[in-house]
């Protein structure tokens, strides 16, 4: 047991103020979620209510176990852009009958649950997890099809809906389909790649092709309910396995489906865990509001591991980057937390072989990103700043166990990659709302157009224009700003989820459950390290 | 000398017989049914030997020579007044612990019992020929009926007919004579009777009355001694010891019985009946007396003689008869399984105490069913005052955890705080004029929200990973919980409980919760089975049917179906299928705990399905028949 030492004063000023401008961020992203809840608005959502159907988040309710959590992912999908924020789909990770599966359901109540491009990206964001991780799939599917307007940006890359599922069948991971409502055209390929099928009795639509279009196309005069009906479809095509009375009744019957997968998780189970020694309320005064200001990481492992305990490794050498062994809800994890900002030759060694020793005790990683990026400067590139760095990338690239990360504060430059950003597939990345991500500071972005400007300026022998320059840089740093912030890079489904940071063990932990559903192994394969 | 008792009898009087022989250091050979098997009773015995039923007398005879005994307890109800069993019994070699068969002749049929105590001198009311009834109300009974079996009251002339023709049709099936006689039916009486025991000597104690008005149909609900009725009167009791001294003695009874008497508010009472067997509420007098009643009849069996001088009594017992049954719904017997029966306070079981006795028939595990009395237990509580008795026992009532099927415990509870049963107004239609049916708990609710959140401790303990139960990083709705008729919205959020207003949750468990109710802890203790939640707190017990989330797809019932409405046997069916039925018409009826129940047609139609036939088990919900309705 080793525990760690708080050094967060909670009476303290600092802490006040950090606590304050967390709670400021936190109030915005709620009101986000809360759009995202909130679907096509009252008056559609009363509409589908008087027809007797359930929200997609009240069939979800419904589905997962009783008073069993429910992971929301990439709620803030499509904030920013034109479409309703959330995309017209809710996707997750819930029990369903003691079994942790992911779970796609189309919102009817937002333009008919059409899909965007937004909608595309997060579904199959929930079609990879599910893969990686080994969780069954279950689609509550009633969607309107495309959003024919973009439906250049779907068409063609949402082919592989399909195809993920039936690779997610071939690699031995179920996917059931319960049809809520219309499934047609491309959609009715969505019970038809699915391993289950549960259709409703006078709800289900599911067919290639429409009655108008059958009589284009054929001469042939037909109607819904023998085109794409439930009963039909459990009677005579048999795409059907089951044939529900009603919304509810679907919902047991996917239950039931999911009873008898019979599924085990392939990872190690969890041990006991203890809680932290101190309170998660804290975690809200940690970060403070301007980045440039560091804050000591150990006061958020404190926070969020087994018993506040972590055994540090190389706690001496390359001290910009916190690493070392703990355990969160029982699972063992490695962590590496920046802790200066900046990381150096040292730390980009150290990180690399700490990656390397979780490999080889198939231990995942945790990833808690502050960082601005691998120093520069001569002597940093002379002393091979860049092999250095490339090494962390290389072990981060190629390690086998499961990551996940989670942006505190700062993830700029390659410090993001290093550190397992998106782009190097954690399993999980979510983001705190005092994140911000970009290549590089909003401040330095500027700067260095700047100097870029009055250097071309300079080369023409023409004035630099003080002003115009004062303009850009302030432009500048206002956009980039705006697009490193989370609700911006969580709408463009660069994470998976902004959360508070008092849940940040929460998360964790369900994440690491629903990891372990697949078996957790180390990797000795590794690019060439230039030593 | 007595060495082996077989008690023929189950429940708790078989127990209570089998406590006795033990500190007497008599072996004891239980019997039991085939519905019996494994019961606290039959387990409770040194020997077990299985009988067809507790109505064969030649099987329970076989049994005690198979296992040794040498003598037959008979307790009280099967055989216990069937003087050719008693007589079987003693042609077989074995010591009966009861009267002569004599005696239990003398005083089987009513009619003639009442004849032969009215020569003795004992006060009796006049009979009425039941084809010759000029003034009302009466009282039809069965000459040879008993324990309230089949009694009915008629005030009015037009039903007497009717009345009396099916008490003659119950009479001849439960008991086997038709015989049925009428008395004056005194209105607002009171239950009395009178402890006896007699040894072969001709000594004869009378050990005290007992009070049993609180009855539901017919039957003793609360039992009591001394007597309010009696203690207002300094002479009654002496004039009542001196009538069934008379009783007694004008059958040459021995062993233990009791005589029974109703009396008016003035205090003048007639002779109603001898019980000559042990009594249910025998323990009400062995707490005031310290006497071990079972002890003398075995002593007496023996041949051993009383003592010149009764025990004298001292301050006041009250035992209760706690019945799986629903108040509520007609004292519907109820069946299940009894999961826990746990009376705080108890100081002794099946023996008298200075304090809180328990008698129970069943223990945890055991199954209540449909073809014996539905008593669970018996509690009685001795103290100096008769407040102080009632005040223990609804106390220890009110806070013991019972967990199974429905009980009358609410209602025990009610009566024992009742004004008007602690001034002593305690006539036999006390439950007609006082309405004691509201449960206990006032807030069914709050104790629905604590086992909804029990549940939730329960579920965050068996999840993959212990995170806040129903945690959400975008909540959307409550959660809802169901129970048979009430739904718990909840969300346990980082700041607490959301959902009913005013209530705080300050810890949960799966075994107990604490909420505060404006600014006031209340602390639940929640025991969940397959088929019930149990939520008890001193804010009253509660159990709560919960409701699964999905409906059972079983198949739809068609329209018109009857089904049955408590476990039972289908005694009598009065239609067949293709009849045509008039609304109200009595299609069948189903005996269940010594009631019968009509099964009417509840629209005219016609018999489109009979599913059953008469002798026929039903559980509750069994289909039985179809009106179809006909067509215009």
């Amino acid at each position: 047991m080793t525990a760690l030492a708080s050094t967060v004063d909670t009476r303290s000023a600092v802490f006040a103020a950090n606590r304050d401008a967390m709670l400021a961020k936190l109030s915005e992203i709620e009101s986000e979620h809360a759009k995202a809840v909130a679907g096509g608005g009252p008056d559609y959502t009363a509409r589908h209510h008087r027809r007797g159907k359930l929200l997609a988040r009240e069939r979800i309710e419904l589905l997962v176990d009783p008073d069993s959590p429910f992971l929301e992912l990439s709620p803030l999908a499509a904030w920013g852009s034109d479409f309703t924020v959330g995309a017209s789909v809710v996707t997750g990770i819930g029990v369903v009958e003691g079994v942790e599966c992911v779970i796609v359901a189309n919102d009817p109540t937002v333009r008919g649950g059409t899909s965007n491009p937004w909608t595309l990206r997060k579904t199959l964001r929930a079609n990879d997890i599910a893969l990686q991780n080994r969780l069954p799939l279950i689609g509550l599917v009633e969607s309107g099809g495309a959003d024919l307007p973009t439906q250049k940006e779907i068409f063609i890359p949402g082919g592989r809906l399909f195809r993920d599922l039936t690779r997610l069948s071939a690699a031995g991971i179920p996917t059931v389909a319960v049809v809520f409502g219309n499934s047609t055209a491309g959609g009715a390929y969505l019970p038809g790649m699915s391993d289950h099928v549960v259709m409703i009795r006078e709800r289900s639509k599911v067919f290639l092709g429409g009655p108008p279009l059958v009589k284009m196309a054929t001469g042939e005069e037909s109607d819904d309910e023998s085109l794409g009906g439930a009963e039909m479809h459990a009677r005579v095509s048999g795409l059907a396995d089951y044939l529900a009375a009603d919304e509810p009744d679907a919902i047991r019957l996917a239950r039931r489906i999911v009873t008898r997968l019979n599924w085990r998780k392939l990872g190690p189970a969890p041990g006991p865990a203890d809680d932290p020694r101190y309170d998660e309320e804290e975690l809200l005064g940690i970060v403070p509001p301007d980045l440039r200001t560091p804050f000591d990481p150990r006061d958020v492992i404190a926070r969020v591991v087994d018993g506040s305990d972590f055994d540090e490794f190389k706690p001496r050498y390359g001290a910009s980057l916190v690493t070392g062994w703990a355990r969160v809800h029982g699972y063992p994890i490695g962590i590496l937390a920046n802790s200066q900002g900046v990381l150096f030759s040292g730390e980009s060694q150290k990180a690399t072989q700490f990656i390397q020793l979780a490999n080889q005790s198939d231990t995942p990683l945790l990833f808690l990103h502050n960082t601005t990026g691998y120093m520069v400067g001569a002597q940093y590139e002379q002393g091979g700043i860049i092999k250095h760095g490339a090494m962390m990338i290389n072990a981060v690239s190629n390690s086998g166990v499961p990551h996940i990360s989670i942006l505190m504060g700062a993830s700029y430059g390659a410090g993001h990659y290093g550190m397992c950003g998106r782009a190097y597939d954690p399993r999980f990345l979510f983001t705190w709302p005092s994140a911000k991500s970009a290549v590089m500071g909003p401040a330095q972005l500027a700067g260095v157009l700047s100097i870029v400007a009055r250097a071309a300026a300079e080369a023409r022998g023409a004035p630099y224009d003080e002003d115009a320059d004062a303009t850009m840089r302030a432009a500048v740093e206002r956009q980039i700003e705006a697009e490193s912030l989370p609700m911006f890079l969580s709408g463009r489904l660069y994470d998976d989820g902004v959360i508070d940071p008092r849940d940040t063990r929460t998360v964790v932990g369900l994440c690491l459950s629903a990891i372990h559903s697949a078996a957790v192994r180390g990797t000795t394969a590794y690019g060439v390290f230039r030593p | 000398m007595i060495s082996s008792v077989l008690v023929a009898n189950r429940g708790e009087i078989a127990r209570r017989v089998f406590a006795t022989c033990r500190k007497l250091d008599l072996a004891t050979v239980a019997v039991f049914s085939e519905v019996d098997a494994g019961s606290a009773h039959a387990r409770d015995g040194d020997a077990t030997v299985h009988v067809p039923s507790y109505l064969e007398g030649a099987a329970l005879i076989d049994a005690a020579r198979r296992a040794g005994a040498d003598a037959i307890h008979p307790g009280y109800g099967f055989l216990a007044e069937n003087a050719a069993f008693a007589r079987a019994v003693l042609d077989a070699g074995l010591i009966w612990v009861g009267p002569s068969p004599e005696a239990i002749e003398a005083m089987g049929n009513k009619i003639a019992a009442k004849k032969l105590m009215a020569a003795a001198g004992v006060p009796v009311l006049d009979d009425v020929d039941p084809d010759a009834v000029v003034a009302l109300p009466v009282i039809i009974k069965a000459a040879a009926g008993g324990g309230g079996r089949g009694m009915r009251i008629v005030r009015d002339m037009r039903e007497l007919r009717q009345q009396v023709e099916s008490a003659r049709a119950e009479a001849a099936s439960a008991f086997g004579d038709p015989t049925v006689f009428c008395e004056p039916y005194l209105e607002g009486c009171r239950h009395i009777e009178i402890q006896v025991l007699a040894d072969q000597y001709g000594n004869v104690w009378t050990l005290g009355e007992r009070e049993c008005s609180i009855q539901r149909r017919h039957q003793k609900v609360i039992e009591e001694t001394p007597s309010p009725l009696v203690e207002r009167y300094p002479e009654m009791r002496e004039r009542l010891f001196d009538a069934a001294r008379a009783a007694a003695s004008a059958i040459g009874y021995v062993n233990a019985g009791t005589v029974e008497f109703l009396a008016d508010e003035q205090g003048r009472f007639f002779f109603l009946e001898m019980n000559t067997r042990l009594q249910v509420e025998h323990p009400a007098t062995e707490a005031v007396t310290g006497v071990d009643l079972v002890r003398w009849q075995l002593r007496i069996a023996d041949g051993v003689g009383l003592d010149a001088v009764a025990p004298p009594p001292s301050g006041h017992a009250i035992e209760v008869r706690l019945y799986a049954e629903d108040p509520a719904r007609g004292w519907q017997p109820q069946s299940g399984t009894v999961h826990r029966l746990d009376v705080p306070g108890i100081t002794a079981e099946f023996a008298p105490t200075r304090g809180l006795r328990l008698d129970a028939g069943v223990v945890a595990g055991s199954t209540v069913g449909t073809h014996y009395d539905p008593m669970l237990a018996k509690i009685v509580a001795w103290a100096p005052t008769r407040v102080e008795a009632a005040a223990t026992l609804a106390n220890a009532l009110a806070r013991a955890k019972l967990h199974g099927p429905r009980t009358n415990r609410d209602l025990l509870v009610r009566v024992l705080r009742h004004p008007a049963f602690l001034a002593g107004r305690t006539d036999t239609a006390f439950l007609d004029h006082h309405d004691v049916s509201a449960p206990l708990a006032a807030d069914v609710n709050l104790a629905a929200l604590a086992a909804a959140l029990a549940d939730a401790a329960a579920n965050q303990a068996r999840a993959h990973v212990r995170v806040p139960p129903g945690w959400r990083n975008v909540p959307s709705q409550l959660h809802r919980k169901r129970y048979d008729g009430i739904d718990v919205d909840y969300r346990i959020t980082r700041a607490g409980l959301e959902g009913p207003p005013g209530v705080r949750l300050l810890t949960a468990t799966p075994e107990d919760v604490v909420l505060e109710v404006d600014g006031v802890q209340r602390h639940f203790e929640i025991a969940t089975y397959p088929e019930m939640v149990c939520v008890d707190s001193p804010l009253g017990a509660v159990t709560l049917v919960p409701i699964g989330r999905f409906r059972d797809a079983g198949p739809p019932v068609p329209a018109g179906s009857l089904l049955a409405p408590m476990p039972g046997t289908v005694v009598r069916i009065a239609v067949k299928r293709g009849d045509v039925v008039q609304h109200g018409q009595p299609l069948l009826w189903l005996e269940a705990m010594k009631m019968e129940h009509v099964i009417a047609a509840p629209h005219p139609g016609v018999v489109a399905e009979l599913r059953v036939d008469a002798g026929q088990q039903v559980d509750v919900g069994t289909l039985l028949a179809v009106i179809a309705e006909e067509d215009a």
